[in-house]
Order: structure tokens, then C-alpha cells, then sequence
């Protein structure tokens, strides 16, 4: 199995905006390989009688009638908000200059 | 807006075939959110249709709606789809403020509907077959406003604000398969293809997909190959696109930009592109390489969905007519031609004219009002015929006091008028306005022999032959009964009068 490359960490860092020292790059790549190398561990184990399964639960269909539920007020909501304004959630500049 | 390089739409044609790829995102009328109660109201305060849920809370659970997935199911049997035995959700990461989560709830790899196909009818009355790759359930997104740029455009923005509300709506993404073999025709059958969806969701119940609501959005995805290569160009994606019109146009340019870029010795960039209704343009968004990483995995919040066949049968025994079949009969049923069937759906008036001649009026009637003097006024007023103020029974109404002698046309329009300015029904404004046509022979005889008498030397004509001359008699005396009369009346009694009957 290919190990986690250095630059695969660095996109990944990139995409989760997370700043990553070059040491830090190193130290995860080999993590992450551990990490991906006991999991890969399952595959050893299932065979042809073992479906694959993205959900521990054996539960289907768990659904709700379509009926309004009270929401919160908009002072709630905006509660936890670091900034508002127009009782709207105040978020910094998106696209930067370019 | 940068200048952009075309070649003309024929010469573009000459060298290359146009391949396009249709996403059309529906949001569904459901009360509530796809995965919480929160209702989905247009037009509330901002931020007044939130929840833990929904703003991606710590600890929040969602849960599926129930009629979210059955209007899945149906958009998916109705575009001939099969429906996944099982399937689940997964998580599209991302990192931009309108999904409070930072992920949005959708389905990758196992969607609820794949393999269907839609027949679209062009204009000339061709079948065109779309291809369905899939339809699968999501959530819409918040909506942002952006501060401190420019007419509100995100460049050069100080800051943003949402606001949450429709953040968690149900939305139904249909993707075609590459749609080949359109030719020139392609900007044609991209229309038509979102009008005859349009349509279909409509017949369905499942959303009233109006466009200018952004009820119903279209991603037009487009590439160019030289005639006879088999391999696609590169695609680029037109996001947005929001009315009938504009996925036209935007085809249009697009075929005519990528010619362009391709004619010089360029490649084609793999992007997103916004369009500008003001001159159907489109210009560079993001590229689409980068953002493309959205490292789906399987949402583990929700369980799976697993349609019984017995409730998928039920469904699909209980789907509508569909739209097109429904025109067609229509169509035969009133004897008219592809054209004019063409325009009565261009108008959106099928639904009010199958309404008045089921509350009684004859169809050439219905057909007559609603695309002859309603078109008129929902034109005027841009609204849609649908809402004018006059309902199918009132307009059946009209139809019916013309056909009884009491009203004319002349008269009917104005009745209609006075509708449509609330008035009251079309009984109450003959009523407040007069308006019945003047049937009491001795006031019509009255009036009749007053034109006569004033307007002598065309009665000696008429007297003498020239029948053709009672025209001016006949406008004389409707000039004096205001249009009351009913005019073929007027006429007959004239030539009474005159002798030559």
C-alpha cells in the first residue's frame, strides 16, 4: 500500500484551512499512514459473505412526517453568531482581492 | 466584464458539435425542511426558520423527510428512472458561509433515481430523447447578501451576511447524461428540455418550480468537438441559469465562445461561469479543478433510504398524466396545431383553459379569452396568467352570457376588465356597469329609426341595393347605444326596415 505523501497532507491542510508547519507535514504523513493502514486491516478480514457497510446501525428508513416544528427565534439563532448585523450572520469578506 | 472573443453561431457550427450536460436543482414544496421541521415559507423575517439542525449545531440529529423522499421518488419514475433498492446520503465538504455546517447533506455515490430518460417535443414537433444519469435529494443553501462592493456582487465585498432560512429546504438535483446528436438545435433542445421538466414537476405536485423564484435552477455544463472525433472537448459550467430564455442564450454563447477559443489554437478551461441576463454573457468564475475536492464520505447522522418495491409501484401507479401526453390529447381534443398548442404552453394556459371548460365553457371559448384578452393583461402587468384576479369559473361565466345573447365581445372584455380590477365576479360588474346588450326590440327599434332617419342618403342606397352600406347605419346605432347592442341584430333590423331583409 503507497504511504501518505507529505503533499497529500499538504492539500488536505489546505482544504480542512488548517496552517501546517513542514515538520508538522512529516509528523501527520506518517499518522495518517498508520491511521489508513489499521483501517485498511478491515478489508483483510471481509470476504465475499461480508457486504460492505457504511452504517453500524441496522436501521432503514428512519423518516418524519412532513409537520412544522417551532424554529428558534432569530435572537436565538444569532445567539452564538461573533458578529450580526440586519439580523443576519455577519461573516468576514469571502473572496479576497485578486 | 472583460471582452470576450465569439464567432458567429453558424461558423461555430460549421467546424464543431456541440455536447451539453443539463443539472436542473428543484426545490421541493414540502412544508418543511428536508432535515428538520423548520418551515420553508417564503418571505419570513431572516432567520426565523432555524434550528440546531439546520445551522450544523453541536449535537443536533437530523432526520429525514418523508415527503421530500416521495417527491424524489416520483421525479424519478416520472423521468423513467430506476429507483435504488437502497441508498444513503453523504456529506459534500466545503468551506463557504451559506452552509452553516460546513458541509452540505446530498447523495454521491448512490443516488435514490439513475437511467431514466425525458422526450422533449422542439418546436417543429420533433421528439427529442434526454438521457437521465440521475436525481438525487439535497438541501439548498443559505442566502448571502454581500456588503461594501459594488451592486451587491461578491468582488470587492467588505463583508457578507446570511441569513439561514433556506438553508436545509429539500432540493432535488436532476443531471442528464451528455446530451449528443442536438446540433444546431442544442441551445433548442436545452430549452426545451428545462420547460418540458418544468412542466412535469409541475403535473407532479411536487413543487410549483417557478424559475424567477429560484424555485428551479439550471447548471448548463457545455463542450465542443470537431465533427467526427468521438472524444468530448473540455466542459465548462454555466451555474445559475434561471429562466427558459437564458439556458437558450447561454447555450448559444457558449457554443460561440468555445469556437472562438478553440479556432485561435487555445484550450478550453475547465471553470464555472456566472451568466448576465443584461446581454446573455458569461464570464470566468472559479476553476473548477480546485474546488472539485469536496471529500464526499457517508453521512454517518442518517440511515439509509430503502424504497419497498411495493411503495415504488404504488407510486408509479398513481403518477398524473404526463405533461406531454396530456398536450397531446389536449391538442387532438381541440383540433389545433402543434403551433398553436405551442403557444398556449409558452403562455402557461393550458392549465386555465382545461379549468374553464371543465366549470362549462366550449374550448375554442376558454382557448379564445385566455390567450386572446387575459394573455393581453398578464403581459401588461408581467404576471403570470395563473394569478390574474379572475378565476376559470369567472371566465366561464363570460363565455356563457355570450352565448346567451347578453353580452358581446365587446362587452365581455370589459366585463373581464372589471373583473380584473376586483370589480366582483362578472354578474356583478354587468350589474354596477350596465353592460347588458340592448335586446328590448322597441328601444333598439327606436334607436334603429333614428339612424335612419338622420343619415338619409345612405338608407336611399341601401334602399336601392347597396346592402353593403348598412355598415354605417349599424356603427351609427351601436355609437348610440354605447356598444349595447348586439350588432348582427342591428343589422337584420335595418335591412327590416328597409326592405330589403
Amino acid at each position: 500500500m503507497p504511504g501518505i505523501t507529505r503533499e497529500e497532507v499538504a492539500h488536505l491542510a489546505r482544504l480542512a484551512r488548517l496552517e501546517l508547519k513542514d515538520e508538522e507535514l512529516d509528523h501527520f504523513a506518517g499518522q495518517l499512514d498508520d491511521i489508513i493502514g489499521a483501517v485498511a486491516r478491515v478489508s483483510e478480514v471481509a470476504d465475499q459473505d461480508v457486504p460492505p457497510t457504511s452504517h453500524p446501525l441496522p436501521l432503514t428508513n428512519v423518516m418524519r412526517a412532513d409537520e412544522v416544528r417551532p424554529s428558534l427565534t432569530p435572537e436565538q439563532a444569532l445567539s452564538g453568531a461573533p458578529a450580526q448585523e440586519q439580523q443576519r450572520f455577519k461573516v468576514p469578506q469571502i473572496l479576497g482581492e485578486d | 466584464m472583460s471582452v470576450v472573443d465569439l464567432v458567429s453561431y453558424e461558423e461555430a457550427l460549421a467546424t464543431y458539435d456541440p455536447v451539453m450536460g443539463l443539472e436542473v436543482h428543484v426545490e421541493l414544496g414540502t412544508k418543511t425542511k428536508m432535515f428538520c421541521g423548520c418551515s420553508t415559507e417564503l418571505g419570513a423575517a431572516p432567520n426565523s426558520q432555524t434550528c440546531p439542525t439546520c445551522l450544523g449545531l453541536p449535537g443536533s440529529l437530523p432526520v429525514v423527510n418523508a415527503t421530500g423522499v416521495e417527491s424524489a421518488v416520483k421525479i424519478g419514475l416520472a423521468l423513467n428512472c430506476e429507483i435504488a433498492e437502497w441508498c444513503r446520503f453523504a456529506r459534500k465538504n466545503y468551506f463557504y458561509p451559506d452552509m452553516p455546517k460546513n458541509f452540505q447533506t446530498s447523495q454521491y455515490d448512490e443516488p435514490i433515481a439513475y437511467n431514466g430518460y425525458l422526450d422533449v417535443q422542439l418546436a417543429d414537433g420533433e421528439i427529442f430523447r434526454v438521457e437521465i444519469e440521475r436525481a438525487h435529494m439535497e438541501e439548498d443553501t443559505g442566502k448571502s447578501t454581500h456588503v461594501g462592493g459594488a451592486t451587491g456582487r461578491i468582488h470587492g465585498a467588505s463583508h457578507s451576511l446570511l441569513d439561514y432560512n433556506r438553508a436545509g429546504i429539500p432540493l432535488i438535483e436532476i443531471v442528464t447524461k451528455p446530451i449528443v446528436g442536438a446540433g444546431g438545435r442544442a441551445p433548442e433542445v436545452a430549452k426545451a428540455y428545462v420547460a418540458e421538466l418544468r412542466e412535469l414537476i409541475k403535473a407532479l405536485q411536487v413543487s410549483e418550480a417557478r424559475m424567477e423564484m429560484g424555485q428551479m435552477r439550471c447548471d448548463v455544463n457545455l463542450s465542443l468537438r470537431p465533427h467526427g472525433r468521438e472524444k468530448f472537448g473540455t466542459r465548462s459550467e454555466t451555474k445559475n441559469v434561471n429562466s427558459l430564455r437564458s439556458v437558450e442564450r447561454a447555450v448559444r454563447f457558449e457554443v460561440q465562445r468555445h469556437a472562438a477559443v478553440l479556432n485561435s489554437g487555445g484550450t478550453i478551461v475547465q471553470e464555472t461561469r456566472h451568466f448576465h441576463e443584461e446581454d446573455g454573457s458569461t464570464t470566468s468564475g472559479r476553476v473548477k479543478e480546485e474546488a472539485e475536492d469536496y471529500r464526499y464520505f457517508p453521512e454517518p447522522d442518517l440511515v439509509p433510504v430503502a424504497p419497498s418495491r411495493q411503495w415504488v409501484e404504488e407510486l408509479r401507479a398513481a403518477l398524473p398524466e404526463l405533461p406531454r401526453v396530456r398536450r397531446n390529447r389536449l391538442r387532438e381534443e381541440w383540433g389545433l396545431s402543434e403551433h398553436d398548442m405551442q403557444s398556449i404552453l409558452n403562455a402557461g394556459a393550458i392549465g386555465a383553459i382545461v379549468a374553464t371548460i371543465d366549470a362549462g365553457a366550449p374550448a375554442d371559448q376558454a382557448r379564445k379569452w385566455w390567450m386572446g384578452e387575459l394573455a393581453r393583461h398578464a403581459n401588461e402587468s408581467a404576471t403570470p396568467l395563473e394569478e390574474l384576479p379572475i378565476t376559470p369559473e369567472q371566465v366561464a361565466r363570460v363565455a356563457e352570457l355570450v352565448a346567451a345573447g347578453d353580452l358581446n365581445d365587446k362587452l365581455a372584455r370589459q366585463v373581464i376588465e372589471g373583473v380584473l380590477a376586483g370589480e366582483g365576479g362578472p354578474d356583478a360588474v354587468v350589474e354596477q356597469r350596465g353592460l347588458k346588450v340592448v335586446s328590448d326590440e322597441g328601444a333598439l327599434g327606436a334607436a334603429v329609426d333614428e339612424a335612419i332617419a338622420s343619415n338619409a342618403a345612405i338608407a336611399d342606397k341601401i334602399r336601392g341595393g347597396k346592402v353593403a352600406a348598412a355598415g354605417a347605419l349599424v356603427g351609427a346605432v351601436m355609437k348610440a347605444t354605447r356598444g349595447q347592442a348586439d350588432a348582427a341584430r342591428v343589422r337584420e333590423l335595418i335591412l327590416e326596415k328597409l326592405g330589403v331583409g
